[in-house]
């Protein structure tokens, strides 16, 4: 093998991209060449660098939102297409059907939200769906968000008090990109949403059940929070007040 | 509408008309069914097919448009959709929307394509790496810095560049992407990654 050669194939190993017989070809002259050996070395270091860095640009929050909303609506999910998600998320459902979403949203039309938050819990119930960012430090899930919502959702670890913490994801609910903050509660799966609404007035939580699911909602400092859960409403009660606690402690998101 | 993503790529111009257009749904996209498997399938992939839209055009503004049209085209042809994996294929779709914006700069009289001819892609890589030397250290740099040296590579480089070691596809794939051969994708990223280099270690001294 030429140095020509081995200038471009080192490239191919470091990706990873060699067979064996063709990696042991590259290496072989790599070895005996010092030139390719710092060539190696060099484009190795910059490889290492470059992964280090994150490189990607997110997309603005106004894009998202604008191809949202081009697409054709996923109109309020009527009583069928709902039992239908049920029975498809069953499985999953059985072991880890509670959703708490808080939601910021202007205003709008409360009962087709709701119907919407349920669509969205169940949604997130299929696999792959439940989390974006998967951690169990709030730390790492609050800056996940940054450039991806037009808020920054507040991210809370209950553990302590029985809900953990277990990373983010974005949703999409009235037509706008929502942050979801994802807990666990024994086997029970738990969502947060958020987004941003313009009032600022605290409104106390309420508790309603669509199709059988309890949805806990209150507002908050300028937040909408909505809670969706198959657990029982002493349950679900028992979150939304840790929650407001541990915010009203922190202080701040 | 024309039916063929690829050829429709080829002579729109889409940054006026992605703006102007409120991107009308026909009859057989008006299923809500279809638009939320389009939705799970497409929208999670939606800042991979931002970023590739920024270092390819380099504009902000002109990669909005392009990704929203990327993602127009996309459910248009979403039943014919049987693979790749969504990321490559929205990456193609993008690729020749981007494609259609270079021929519209070529045409206005203010911009032009900054893109190499077949003639300095042959160029041997042993001109700029020895000019360079190896045992140089690079030293840190934080990733704005990084996105500019990657900005600053001449395409068909920066693409190939970009789709290796920013959305970390294969060789196979970026090869399906850009419609080239395998070994073609192979001494692209290397001159990429000799160029790059250099432009890494040319800002070694504190200049600006």
């Amino acid at each position: 093998m030429t140095c020509d050669e081995a200038e471009i194939l080192l490239h191919a190993l470091i990706d990873g991209e060699l067979d064996a017989g063709h990696a042991r070809e590259v290496e072989d002259h790599i070895a005996g060449c010092p030139r390719c050996t710092a060539q190696l070395a060099a484009y190795r270091e910059m490889s290492k660098a470059i992964a280090g860095a994150d490189l990607r640009y997110a997309a603005p929050p106004q894009l998202r939102r604008r191809i949202e909303a081009s697409l054709p609506q996923t109109r309020t999910p009527n009583r069928r297409s709902v039992l239908k998600g049920f029975a498809m998320g069953s499985a999953v459902s059985a072991i880890a059907a509670t959703g708490l979403f808080a939601i910021l949203l202007h205003d709008g039309d409360d009962q087709r939200i709701m119907s919407e938050v349920v669509s969205a819990h169940l949604r997130s119930l299929q696999a792959g769906h439940l989390t974006d960012v998967v951690s169990t430090d709030q730390h790492t899930v609050k800056p996940w968000f940054n450039g991806k919502l037009d808020v920054s959702p507040p991210v809370i670890d209950l553990t302590a008090q029985g809900f953990a913490l277990i990373g983010g994801r974005l949703d999409y609910v009235d037509a706008r990109a929502i942050g979801a903050i994802v807990y666990r509660r024994r086997a029970h799966v738990i969502n947060l949403f958020v987004a941003q609404t313009p009032g600022t007035e605290r409104h106390a939580a309420k508790t309603e059940t669509i199709q059988g699911f309890n949805i806990r909602r209150w507002s908050d400092r300028g937040l909408n929070y909505w809670a969706v859960s198959d657990l029982a409403a002493d349950e679900l009660a028992e979150f939304g007040e840790k929650f407001e606690a541990a915010m009203k402690g922190s202080g701040a998101g | 509408m024309p039916g063929r993503w690829i050829e429709a790529g080829r002579a729109r111009e889409f940054s006026t008309e992605a703006k102007q257009r409120a991107m009308p749904v026909n009859a057989a996209n008006d299923d809500p069914e279809r638009a939320r498997r389009f939705r799970d399938a497409a929208l999670p992939h939606l800042d991979d097919v931002y970023s590739l839209a920024r270092y390819l055009l380099r504009d902000a503004n002109d990669a909005e448009d392009a990704v929203q049209e990327c993602y127009l085209r996309a459910l248009k042809h979403f039943d014919g959709y049987r693979g790749p994996a969504m990321k490559p294929w929205l990456f193609a779709i993008l690729r020749n929307v981007c494609h259609a914006e270079f021929a519209r700069r070529a045409s206005s009289p203010t911009a032009a394509i900054e893109d190499v001819t077949e003639d300095s892609e042959q160029t041997p890589l042993w001109r700029e790496t020895q000019e360079t030397p190896e045992a140089q250290l690079l030293r840190r740099r934080d990733a704005t810095t990084i996105r500019r040296f990657v900005i600053g590579l001449d395409e068909p480089f920066r693409e190939t560049f970009v789709l290796r070691e920013i959305h970390n596809l294969s060789y196979r794939e970026i090869a399906d992407i850009v419609e080239a051969p395998v070994g073609t994708v192979m001494s692209r990223l290397a001159r990429a990654r000799a160029l790059l280099r250099a432009a890494w270690l040319a800002e070694e001294e504190p200049s600006k």
